[in-house]
């Protein structure tokens, strides 16, 4: 279905950041903002949740920890204990001081990489993706508003001048 | 609102009269330009020693490690100083952007993402060397823990040379999507900057469609800041690591508990300087000393003073618990570095990692940039000696004095350390025309509270930004069809008359940028005359055409050259 969005680009970020303002004031629903650079606060202006990736970070982490003492239990002392220096290889509490260096690196190996992979598939990141920005000097100095529009062009058009927009587009967006 | 204040004290971190689109245009400009003379010169130097380094690499597996100086005393030398030397100068990237993130320092922006690129390089740089001490390299793959055919031997746990893989596998492979993920905001700055195809492909691969929505950003800093967070363990884990090689050993000089935290100082320290070598360059020939400032530099020596001190710090610890300790090897193995046969390499440590670096208290020298290229490249000299000393006087006399012996390098040994020197400046050189070298997604996010424009702004109480005058411009802009310029109004009638007016009660706008020619200024431009449709486009001839240009004065004769009105047609019927 076709829907029709108006995008306002501004060329500032504290005027966007007023602008976003306004506009939730007034009870619209930003559909987007692209920005150059991060502009802080504002997804909480935009009202969006906080994100949740730290989380599944400390899981992955977690993950990794359980994965390394396993490995090490089943190859170090399960599978083929050996006596090394007279110190045999008879329970893994034991002998852990010496696995402790891996059981770290494992943990911070599995919390770093998927949680990466997650942020890129959550945002829909991966090589030969077609980036998806209306304008391409949103990724220069631009930032650009995008609102979904029901019959209320007119009205909403004049707002977005009001809030000092420097462009406004009137755009059929797939979706 | 986020405000933008910061301590006027504070020195400005970009320099110059720049805005967002003039930190855009800097940074890319090395990218889009072309190389210059100088570029070619050292790309060429830098390549023959990688390839003579490919040679000696070549040599030494086909013929076996017998080929390096190693005897049976002096068993580990020049091979296992590269590899420290290389992880250690691998150190400072992350140090410079996980742990500076974390203690929220601005400054880390400039320069972070040429140190991450160092910390990557270099530390390829050392897993080149384990891997050709194999001497059979193609088994590289039995470090892993796999089931093989011996039945199930695996590989030892216990083993510091086996935390080491692990450490520095994670280790690189962390730094380098930390690294990429940085960058897909920078890469994509310069896909949508693109104008050849092939360059627009390349950049829209490599930045993994990023499009920098507001939730793409909000993870994105959430996942720099975790990642950071791990990072910083992460890398005194690293050298720590390293220096178990050495402290889990029973030989005088090694075994003492002082290495980790001495290794990792030092790590920090060779890093720094080496950060300093590369940008101190990079700046003057990518012409980006608005952005690099001598501040940074400065800083960067500051850094190099201060783990330097602790270098020397943990040098004169180790000879005293060595006194103190009151055993005779470790009492000799002391001894014999500093006043040994190799008390040249001892002296040359000490001179150029505990004297050198004291200049730096002095402001004047650490803000010249002469001096500190000259220090930082000192300091790298010096580090390489810390682990030749550590490593070959502690070996060459060891318990059996009728073993005692001297180590030289073959020509291989060196042809293989040029080698990596080469391959180094090879990845470097290349990365420095091809990524964007400075992270200008945050520099720009810091400009308004760091940058000089906006520091001067603030300081003569003016504004930072101008909301875009609501006049008579805008109401015109909103009101398109009421009020258009008086002048014009005969030119606008005369052409309304003749290609129809737009009512908006019963038709729609189209949109007019979908005809080849018309880029938003002009839909904008055509929509303020009263042109909002296909239909009325398609309708224009040469007479409406000689028209329009006179009204809007830009472009005159485009609208011919694109046949507009042809385009429009066709799209109109496409409707």
């Amino acid at each position: 279905m076709a829907s029709k969005v108006i995008q306002a680009l501004y060329n500032d970020d504290d005027v966007l950041m007023h602008a976003v303002k306004k506009v939730r004031a007034e009870h619209h629903h930003i559909e987007e903002v692209y920005t150059p650079f991060p502009v802080h606060g504002l997804d909480k202006a935009m009202g969006l949740e906080d994100t949740r990736i730290a989380i599944t970070s400390f899981m992955y982490g977690c993950l990794g920890l359980t994965v390394a003492i396993v490995m090490m239990n089943y190859i170090m002392i399960e599978d083929w204990p050996q006596d090394i220096g007279g110190k045999p290889s008879f329970s893994y509490l034991a002998n852990m001081p010496a696995f402790v260096p891996i059981m770290f690196e494992m943990t911070v190996f599995f919390a770093a990489h998927l949680m990466v992979i997650t942020f890129y598939l959550r945002s829909r990141m991966w090589p030969f993706k077609k980036a998806e920005n209306p304008d391409v000097r949103t990724t220069d100095d631009h930032f650009l508003m995008e609102i979904g529009l029901g019959d209320n062009e007119k009205e909403l058009t004049a707002l977005l001048w009001e809030t000092g927009a420097v462009e406004i587009n009137v755009t059929e967006k797939e979706s | 609102m986020a405000s933008h204040y910061e301590a006027p004290i504070r020195k400005p971190l970009v320099l110059g009269d720049k805005g967002y689109h003039d930190v855009t245009v800097d940074i890319a400009a090395p990218v889009e330009g072309k190389a210059n003379k100088h570029w070619w010169i050292v790309f060429t130097i830098a390549l023959v020693a990688f390839l003579w380094g490919i040679g000696c690499i070549i040599y030494t597996i086909s013929t076996g490690i017998g080929v390096w100086g190693l005897n049976k005393t002096v068993n580990w030398a020049w091979d296992i100083t590269n590899f420290v030397w290389w992880v250690g100068i691998g150190h400072a990237g992350t140090l410079i952007s996980a742990v500076l993130l974390l203690f929220r320092q601005k400054w880390r922006m400039a320069i972070n993402r040429s140190a991450e690129a160092m910390t990557i390089f270099s530390v390829i740089q050392a897993g080149l060397f384990p891997i050709i001490h194999m001497g059979r390299p193609w088994l590289a793959y039995w470090v892993l823990p796999i089931p093989n055919q011996f039945g199930s031997l695996w590989v030892n746990f216990n083993s510091p040379l086996l935390w080491d893989v692990f450490a520095i596998s994670t280790y690189l492979s962390v730094s380098l999507v930390f690294w990429w993920t940085g960058l897909l905001p920078d890469f994509a700055m310069i896909r949508d900057r693109a104008v050849k195809p092939f360059q627009k492909k390349i950049y829209s691969l490599l930045s993994f469609g990023w499009t920098g929505r507001a939730k793409d950003w909000q993870r994105f800093e959430e996942v720099s800041l975790v990642l950071a967070g791990l990072a910083t363990p992460l890398v005194l884990s690293v050298h720590t690591i390293v220096s178990f090689d050495f402290a889990t050993s029973v030989i005088p000089g090694w075994h003492t508990t002082i290495f980790p935290p001495y290794f990792v100082a030092g790590a920090i320290f060779s890093g720094f300087a080496m950060v300093n070598t590369l940008l101190i360059i990079m700046r003057k020939v990518c012409s980006l000393e608005a952005y690099i400032t001598v501040q940074h530099i400065e800083l960067m020596n500051i850094v190099i003073m201060i783990t330097g001190s602790i270098v020397g710090c943990a040098y004169i610890t180790e000879l005293f618990i060595a006194w103190y300790s009151g055993v005779e090897y470790e009492q000799y193995a002391f001894l014999n570095r500093a006043t040994g046969p190799y008390w040249w390499a001892y002296w040359s440590m000490m001179t150029c990692n505990v004297f050198s670096p004291q200049f730096m208290w002095f402001k004047k020298l650490r803000t010249s940039i002469m001096f500190s290229f000259f220090i930082s490249i000192v300091v790298n000299i010096g580090m390489w000696f810390e682990r030749f000393v550590i490593i070959v006087t502690s070996l060459h006399r060891d318990y059996l004095p009728s073993s005692w012996t001297m180590f030289s390098p073959t020509f291989v040994d060196i042809g293989i350390f040029i080698g990596t020197i080469g391959f180094f400046f090879v990845l470097f050189l290349l990365y420095s025309r091809t990524f964007p070298v400075i992270a200008q997604a945050e520099v720009k996010s810091i400009l308004k509270s760091s940058g000089e424009r906006f520091k001067n702004l603030r300081d003569a109480g003016k504004p930072l930004y101008q909301t875009p005058s609501k006049g008579s411009a805008t109401v015109e802009k909103a009101a398109p069809k009421e009020e258009s310029p008086e002048a014009d109004t005969a030119k606008v009638s005369s052409l309304l008359d003749s290609i129809g007016t737009f009512d908006a009660a019963t038709e729609t706008a189209d949109d007019l940028k979908k005809v080849k020619g018309i880029g938003p200024q002009m839909e904008q431009t055509l929509n303020q005359i009263g042109i909002f449709t296909f239909a009325q486009v398609s309708k224009m001839t040469e007479k409406e055409y000689d028209l329009l240009d006179s009204i809007t004065g830009s472009f005159p004769g485009r609208a011919q050259r694109d046949d507009w009105a042809g385009q429009a047609k066709t799209l109109n019927d496409k409707k």
